[in-house]
C-alpha cells in the first residue's frame, strides 16, 4: 500500500464510525493538514468510494414503527445479464433497502424496511413473487438488533476502572 | 512491646498517588485522567478463551514458570518484535504482572549495599522493591531538555564501583518518553564498561508511535546483560488478569523462578490460557488500539499547544507530561486545585520522584468524548490562572 492508499484507507476507517467529525479534527487525529484531508475525502466523494452519509438509528427506541425483513430469493439468471437484471428489478423498489448476490443456498439476500408485517408480505406475493424469474422467497424478520454496523446496541455497563492509579 | 515491623518497610514511603485517589472518589462528577490502564476492554478473543478454559475445568497450577504453550508463543513473539530469540524453557518465565518480574529480578540480582540506578520520573515500584532486597536506590534524573531519555552523562555523575543494575524504564510512565536505537546505543556502552545489568521494563512496548520499540536487549553484548520484563496489561489490555514475563540469561532466570516458585507458585491459569490466544491472533485488536491512543495522543498535543501549555511530543505509552512552571505553583497545588475547582483529576510529576516537579501526568487511556470535556475544564483554569497572576 503506498503513502496515499494508507491515508485514505485511515480517513475511511475513521468516517465510517464518526461520519459527523470536523474536518479540522479529523486533521488533528490523523496527523495531517485539514487541506489534505478534505482533499481526499472529496475525490473519495466523486470517486464513489465515499457514497454516502448515514445515521444509525434505534428506531426501537422511537415511536415510529418498523418491521425489517430479510428475504431468501432463488432465481434463474438471465442469459447475458446474469443475476444483474433481476436484481436492478428488485432494488428498484424504494422500501427496499439493500440487495445482495449471495453464495450457497439461495441467490439475492433482499431486505426490506417496512412499517408492518402485511405490507412485507403484500411486497413479496404482489411485487417479488410473481417476477418471472424468481423461483422461490423465504422471508424473515428480525425481532431484536443486538449489534448493528458494528455497534452494540445494548446499554454498555460503566467502566469500574478506578479514578487514580499508577 | 517491640516493633513488629521492619526497619526496611518503615523507610519505604507510601506512593503519592494513594492520598489523591482518596479525594478524587469522594467527589462527584469528577473527570479522571489520572488513570494508568487502558480504557479497552480485553480482546473478546482473549476473554473467550479464558472462559473456555474455565469451563474445560483448567483450574489447577501450571508449572512455576508458566505453561510451555505461553512460554513458546512468548519467545516467538519477543523474536518477532525485538528480534531477540529466548530458549523458551530456559530463558524466560511468566509472572503475576511485570510487577512482580520487577520485584523478583531485584530480589535475585542485589546483595546488601548494591548500588541501583533507578531513573526519574518513573513509576513508582523500583524505589520499594530496590530497598526491600536491600540494595541502595540511587536516582538518575531525567531532563526535560533531553525529552526525559535517560542519557550517559546522567548516570556519570552518580555511578560508582558499588553500582550494579540499571532500571530502563521506556517506553516511560509517566512522561510516555522513548528511547532509540541512537540513544540506546551509548547506555548500552555505558553498562559494559561499567560492568552493569539492566533490568529493562519494556511494558508499554505495544504502544511505540514512532518506529518500532527497540529493546536494549537487541544490541550486541547486551542480552547476556539484560532481564526483559513485558506483560500483557497494557498493549493487550489486560490489567486484571494479572500476567506479565521476563526473559533473561539462564543463570538469573534460573534463580528468579526458584524465588517465583516460594513466593507466588505460578501465575494465574485462566489468564495464563487466555494469553497464548493473545500472542495468537489479537495483533489486529492490539494494533486497531494503538491507533487510537495515536489519535488521542496527538488530540492532546494540539489542545496543549492552543492553551500555549508546555510539553514535549512523546512517543509512547499513553501519558503526555506537560509543564505547569509558568504558573508559579508545585504540581501537587495544581493538581489539587484543578480537582477541586475544575474536577478533573491528573497525577502531579512529584509521584514518580521529585523531579517530576513542575510537571503533570495526564493519561489519555480514555475516549475522545472524555478527553474533550477535560481538556476544555482544563483550558478554563489554565486561563483563570493566566488572569491571576
Amino acid at each position: 500500500m503506498n503513502k496515499k492508499q494508507e491515508f485514505r484507507i485511515e480517513i475511511l476507517k475513521y468516517l465510517e464510525k464518526h461520519s459527523r467529525v470536523d474536518l479540522g479534527e479529523l486533521g488533528v487525529l490523523l496527523g495531517a493538514e485539514e487541506t489534505d484531508v478534505a482533499n481526499e475525502i472529496a475525490e473519495m466523494e466523486k470517486e464513489k468510494i465515499i457514497c454516502g452519509y448515514h445515521t444509525l438509528i434505534d428506531w426501537d427506541k422511537t415511536s415510529e414503527e418498523k418491521v425489517v425483513a430479510l428475504i431468501e430469493v432463488r432465481v434463474t439468471p438471465q442469459r447475458g445479464q446474469g443475476f444483474d437484471r433481476i436484481a436492478e428489478r428488485i432494488y428498484n423498489y424504494p422500501e427496499v433497502n439493500a440487495v445482495y448476490l449471495i453464495s450457497g443456498s439461495y441467490d439475492l439476500l433482499v431486505t426490506l424496511d417496512e412499517k408492518s408485517l402485511k405490507e412485507v408480505s403484500r411486497f413479496v406475493s404482489e411485487k417479488l413473487s410473481p417476477i418471472d424469474s424468481v423461483l422461490s422467497t423465504a422471508t424473515h424478520f428480525i425481532l431484536k438488533k443486538y449489534k448493528d454496523h458494528g455497534t452494540i446496541m445494548v446499554p454498555k455497563k460503566e467502566s469500574e476502572r478506578m479514578l487514580v492509579t499508577p | 512491646m517491640r516493633s513488629p515491623l521492619s526497619k526496611k518497610i518503615i523507610e519505604v514511603q507510601p506512593s503519592g498517588i494513594r492520598k489523591f485517589f482518596d479525594v478524587a472518589a469522594e467527589m462527584e462528577d469528577v473527570i479522571s485522567l489520572g488513570v494508568g490502564e487502558p480504557d479497552f476492554d480485553t480482546p473478546w478473543r482473549i476473554r473467550e478463551e479464558g472462559i473456555f478454559s474455565l469451563e474445560k475445568g483448567r483450574t489447577f497450577y501450571t508449572s512455576n514458570a508458566g505453561l510451555q504453550e505461553l512460554r513458546n508463543e512468548i519467545c516467538n513473539y519477543m523474536e518477532r518484535k525485538i528480534h531477540v530469540r529466548y530458549d523458551p524453557k530456559k530463558e524466560t518465565m511468566v509472572t503475576v504482572g511485570g510487577s512482580e518480574a520487577i520485584d523478583v529480578a531485584l530480589r535475585c540480582m542485589l546483595d546488601p549495599g548494591d548500588e541501583v540506578l533507578i531513573p526519574q520520573p518513573s513509576y513508582v515500584s523500583y524505589l520499594p522493591c530496590t530497598i526491600m532486597a536491600d540494595g541502595v536506590p540511587v536516582i538518575v534524573e531525567l531532563k526535560a531538555e533531553n525529552e526525559f531519555k535517560l542519557t550517559v552523562k546522567d548516570m556519570e555523575a552518580v555511578v560508582t564501583d558499588k553500582t550494579k543494575i540499571l532500571v530502563l524504564p521506556f517506553p516511560n510512565n509517566p512522561t510516555g518518553s522513548i528511547m532509540t536505537r541512537e540513544d540506546l546505543e551509548p547506555v548500552a556502552k555505558f553498562v559494559e564498561e561499567h560492568d552493569l545489568y539492566v533490568i529493562s521494563d519494556e511494558i508499554y512496548s505495544e504502544l511505540s508511535y514512532k518506529g518500532e520499540h527497540v529493546s536494549i536487549a537487541s544490541l550486541p553484548g547486551m542480552k547476556e546483560r539484560s532481564i526483559v520484563i513485558n506483560g500483557f496489561s497494557k498493549g493487550f489490555a489486560m490489567t486484571g488478569w494479572r500476567l506479565g514475563y521476563c526473559c533473561g540469561p539462564h543463570g538469573v532466570l534460573e534463580q528468579m523462578i526458584k524465588l517465583h516458585q516460594f513466593a507466588i507458585m505460578c501465575a494465574p491459569t485462566t489468564s495464563q490460557y487466555a494469553a497464548v490466544e493473545g500472542l495468537r491472533s489479537c495483533e489486529a485488536d492490539v494494533e486497531e488500539m494503538r491507533k487510537a491512543y495515536n489519535q488521542r495522543r496527538r488530540f492532546l498535543m494540539h489542545e496543549f499547544s492552543r492553551m500555549g501549555l508546555e510539553c514535549f511530543e512523546p512517543f509512547g505509552a499513553f501519558y503526555v507530561f506537560p509543564s505547569i512552571q509558568e504558573f508559579g505553583m508545585t504540581s501537587e497545588q495544581f493538581a489539587e486545585r484543578l480537582l477541586m475547582e475544575e474536577k478533573v483529576a491528573v497525577v502531579p510529576g512529584t509521584a514518580f520522584g521529585e523531579c517530576g516537579e513542575g510537571f503533570l501526568r495526564i493519561s489519555y487511556a480514555y475516549s475522545l468524548e472524555d478527553l474533550k470535556k477535560a481538556l476544555a475544564r482544563l483550558g478554563h483554569f489554565v486561563q483563570r490562572l493566566r488572569n491571576e497572576r
